[in-house]
């Protein structure tokens, strides 16, 4: 049964998948000029010209552009970075490896405080905690987090001294290790990028814990004796596969929207490579890794919707 | 002054005259594809071949389990679903074609659902929505509101305290009252009523069955009465229609149907029907056997495999829709003289 | 032949004016009508109102900077860079180019508002009508309807709205279509799902047998019904306009210096971080007071709006 709903999840993909790859192709050709114009010389001739075209590819016909590039990206060739002439794929792999270093560790973060905020405030409809978790959450949404960013770093590093402003690590490398000194770097840009899903998995759980709670079947449970810590796991395995889900969700979300966070605090991430390929033109690269974190949030989502299936047997698999 | 130009006669813009039946129905087929695990196509046969006759001034009452193909007959007679064969006659004339398109038959026939919140637009008042339909119409959009007050105070509801209100603002047996005077805004002669009474409380149900039998006096209407309350279909039918899954199982005058039935299902549901006790609404099951399935329905008879008085040949034979007595038609073997089975009479009725 | 209906006529009518069922409540009670409740219902939400005496401020300041500002918001003066907040001249300070804060930070509000307000506005027209069609007409054109929208789904918003801009090329025009193009799918599908749910009412169903043609059931019918869910629902888009908008600038892909904006006033501060960090972080705050404003406005008006029978 689960195997067929996998399957049902896949033939529905699929076709979304290469809607995906359709638009981040056709995001080349809504650039205005030419892909090429960026990194050919002002006074190249028609020759050369035409000869890098034909190199790119540039000179045939959009449909058979895409077909060629679809090829290309089912065999792992996304094409070769304009500004650095190394395979896209190669730039990308190593940011994302960043980018989901930050975004994973601002998940946790995320969630741990959200289910934290989340339960006190659904036992405790009205109180103190409870007004404090919706003020939390209306903060989390609402703050641009770009500048909440700037502020950890104004408070943190430019007044306090505490931590680094900006990079992954102390000898300005690119890549995140997991020691000490990298952990130092990682604290902010986590923290900032934390404030969304923590915002919102505490709404999300609180509304879930109120709604358990207010069932009968909770009543039943004290009814017959059970202690309140019985009682609290069953919330907690009622409350899973939503909660679970939503964090899965933020997971995708913050990797795809973590280009702010990543140019406010230097991160080598996706975020900075989509930056340096925008103002350098690169069109390439800008389209590899777009294409790259879209399917990246299409596979999270078949992964979330087949596990929150698999975990509550309230949804049916049909 | 009138603003309802009211036909009290029955027959007052009659064509066929008055054994002409108002409606005649034949050959109506329904089925819904689905699909099952596995990707087979099957069909549910919601309406599978249903045959009758509404008559001028009547009421015809309609009962079944639920599932039966009631409201699904319902939704077919006012073309809200598409058929996918059989022909609607109105007064004689192919509904559909070109004498008698759908848009001037609707304008006849109208139709009062059962969910009074959910026939009213929540963002109307109650005047702006009896009003509508005249107003789409061509009715002036003065006269047309003058109509649905006048309408508001024949169903029983003061104009000036109601008119301005929204669907919320009202109980539900007077939404259910302005539900009607809607139906009754385009001046029709056939109204349907699908379990139009059956959402109300048990005293708001007997007063607004009153005023459908008032309006009915009073416009010259007749009416289909769809419900699966058999003591509310007794009170207002002149006539009963059973179904049985999708089909027609038996039909007659409401005293034969009702109190000597000659199909066993009917007998079944009679026996399966709650005392008059209002508190006591919970029907027992008497029916044994499997509950129908409309995708796969039995062969033979369909009612064979719950019925008391089956034998081989009712695995085997359909029973026609045969007459056993005055106006009365039943689809059972078992009544139906010649037809092989060991309870049938000897000789035909007299229809 | 006619009988004339009157009230007299129906006085003699007994038992129709029956007490159980009519005429449960002696008091007359005025109708409001729908939108007069909500109105009714904000009016005593305290934090909504609040929140939206703070937009309607700011939405002024907007409009009248121009001729409010204390300084000129466009000349600088290189002697006078990074004033203190406080300032006897500059009450907010100045920026790093010496520039007046609370000036351009009131003439900022203009563009800031415009390139967050303008796509939520422009995607709840298109949004809505997508969403409409593909929920009443349904069928096929559903199908692919909603399946197109579903390819936009696949993108995380941010990722969406950067990758046009940045495909696009910056400027003011460019952010707006971006953030248009994020926010029709997201209204498209509140509109498909609210439509649809709409459509399968026996109202609609009664409205056909009225005899009315497809249009005017539209019209008079569905539209009144779909259009205040799909709206709440864009009021609430709008704080994350606002963010995104701004963080568009922030970028440099949305306005472009000389011109205010806070987005851009705070990418070009963060140089001056460490010499006057309280100027620096403004434009921010700014960003931050009007999202949650239009967060809090637009919970109160969903709350308003959910009217049980």
């Amino acid at each position: 049964m689960m195997l067929i709903y996998i399957l049902k999840r896949l033939v529905y993909v699929t076709p979304v998948a290469f809607g995906v790859s359709l638009v981040c192709f056709m995001l080349v050709h809504l650039a205005p000029g030419d892909a090429l114009s960026a990194v050919l010389p002002a006074d190249a001739t028609q020759e050369t010209i035409n000869e890098m075209k034909a190199a790119y590819g540039f000179d045939k016909p959009l449909p058979v552009q895409y077909l060629i590039w679809l090829w290309h990206v089912l065999h792992g060739d996304l094409g070769t970075s304009i500004a650095t002439g190394r395979p896209v794929l190669g730039e990308v792999s190593r940011a994302v490896v960043n980018s989901l270093i930050l975004a994973s560790v601002a998940t946790v973060i995320g969630f741990t405080f959200g289910t934290l905020f989340g339960f006190v405030a659904g036992y405790h409809r009205n109180s103190v905690a409870d007004r404090a978790a919706s003020a939390l959450s209306v903060f989390g949404v609402s703050v641009p987090h770009y500048w909440l960013g700037m502020v950890l770093v104004i408070v943190f590093s430019a007044t306090l001294g505490w931590l680094p402003p900006t990079g992954a690590g102390p000898d300005g490398s690119g890549n995140w290790r997991p020691d000490f000194d990298h952990l130092r770097y990682l604290i902010l840009p986590a923290v900032t990028m934390s404030v969304i899903p923590t915002g919102i998995i505490a709404r999300t759980v609180r509304a879930l814990v109120a709604d358990i709670l207010a069932q009968d079947f909770v009543e039943a449970l004290r009814a017959k004796g059970m202690d309140e810590f019985g009682v609290f796991k069953h919330v907690v395995r009622n409350a899973a596969p939503t909660a679970l889900a939503i964090m899965g969700l933020q997971l995708g979300y913050l990797l795809g929207g973590s280009i702010l966070v990543e140019t406010v605090f230097a991160w080598p991430g996706t975020g900075f490579l989509l930056n340096a390929a925008i103002f350098q033109r690169d069109l390439p690269l800008l389209q590899g890794s777009i294409l790259v974190l879209a399917m990246f949030f299409v596979v999270l989502n078949l992964l979330v919707d087949v596990m929150q299936t698999a975990l509550d047997p309230r949804i049916e698999r049909a | 002054m009138s603003v309802i130009p009211s036909a009290p006669d029955p027959f007052a813009h009659d064509r066929g005259g008055p054994a002409q039946p108002l409606l005649s129905v034949s050959g109506l087929y329904k089925h819904f594809p689905v699909r099952k695990a596995g990707g087979k196509k099957q069909v549910v046969r919601a309406v599978d071949g249903v045959d009758f006759n509404v008559l001028k001034g009547e009421t015809l009452g309609i009962v079944g389990e639920s599932g039966c193909g009631k409201s699904t007959t319902a939704k077919l007679l006012m073309g809200l679903i598409e058929r996918d064969s059989g022909t609607l006659l109105y007064d004689g004339q192919a509904v559909g074609e070109r004498a008698m398109p759908w848009r001037s038959y609707r304008r006849q026939v109208q139709m009062v659902f059962q969910d009074s919140y959910a026939s009213l637009n929540p963002r109307m008042t109650v005047e702006q929505s009896i009003a509508f339909g005249p107003k789409v119409n061509g009715v002036p959009g003065r006269e047309a509101v003058e109509r649905a007050r006048a309408l508001l105070a024949r169903v029983g509801l003061e104009p000036k305290r109601f008119a301005g209100r929204y669907p919320h603002e009202i109980s539900g047996g007077q939404r259910q009252r302005v539900n009607i005077a809607r139906s009754l805004a385009l001046e029709p002669r056939l109204v349907l009523l699908d379990e139009a009474v059956s959402a109300l409380d048990k005293s708001v149900e007997a007063q607004v069955l009153n005023l459908l039998l008032d309006l009915k006096a009073e416009f010259g209407l007749t009416y289909i009465f769809i419900s699966h309350d058999l003591n509310v279909v007794r009170f207002i039918s002149d006539r009963v229609m059973v179904m049985y899954l999708g089909r027609v199982s038996e039909i007659g005058p409401s005293d034969t149907v009702l109190d000597a039935p000659a199909h066993p299902y009917t007998e079944a549901l009679l026996a399966s029907m709650p005392s008059l006790d209002p508190d006591n609404r919970t029907q027992v099951a008497l029916l044994q056997g499997d509950p129908p399935n409309p995708i796969d329905p039995p062969r033979g008879c369909r009612f064979h495999p719950r019925c008391g008085l089956a034998e081989p040949i009712c695995g085997d034979k359909e029973p026609p829709l045969d007459a056993v007595g005055p106006l009365h038609r039943v689809a059972c073997l078992a009544r139906q003289p010649s037809s092989g089975h060991s309870a049938a009479p000897a000789r035909a009725l007299a229809a | 032949m006619n009988a004339p209906i009157t009230a007299s006529a129906m006085a003699l009518d007994g038992g129709v004016l029956a007490p159980s069922d009519v005429a449960p409540e002696a008091a007359f009670v005025p109708s409001r009508g729908f939108w007069g409740h909500v109105g009714h219902r904000l009016v005593r939400d305290p934090v909504a109102m609040g929140a939206g005496a703070l937009i309607l401020l700011i939405v002024v300041i907007a409009i009248l900077a121009p001729w409010i500002t204390p300084m000129d918001p466009y000349k600088g003066s290189m002697l006078r860079r990074l004033k203190h907040v406080g300032d006897a001249t500059y009450w907010l300070g100045s920026d790093e180019l010496g520039r007046d804060m609370i000036s351009r930070l009131m003439l900022g509000a203009r563009l800031s508002l415009f390139i967050g307000v303008t796509p939520v506005l422009i995607a709840f027209v298109i949004g809505s009508a997508i969403g409409i069609l593909a929920g009443y007409v349904g069928g096929w054109l559903n199908t692919i309807l909603m399946r197109t929208i579903d390819v936009f789904f696949a993108f995380p918003s941010v990722l969406l709205a950067i990758a046009l801009s940045g495909a696009l090329g910056a400027g003011i025009f460019n952010s707006i279509v971006s953030l248009t193009c994020v926010f029709v799918p997201q209204i498209a599908r509140v509109a498909e799902s609210v439509t649809t749910g709409i459509r399968k009412r026996d109202y609609i169903d009664a409205a056909k047998l009225s005899g009315a043609s497809p249009l005017t059931i539209m019209r008079v019918q569905v539209l009144g019904n779909v259009v205040g869910p799909i709206f709440v629902y864009a009021t609430s888009l709008i704080s994350v306009s606002m963010i995104l908008a701004s963080g568009l600038s922030f970028l440099g892909l949305g306005v472009r210096p000389p011109e205010p904006e806070w987005g851009l006033m705070l990418n070009t501060l963060r140089t001056a971080i460490y010499a006057n960090p309280v100027v620096a972080a403004l434009p921010g705050v700014c960003i931050f007071v009007v999202s949650i404003a239009f967060n809090l406005f637009s919970d109160g008006l969903r709350a308003a709006m959910e009217i049980r029978q």
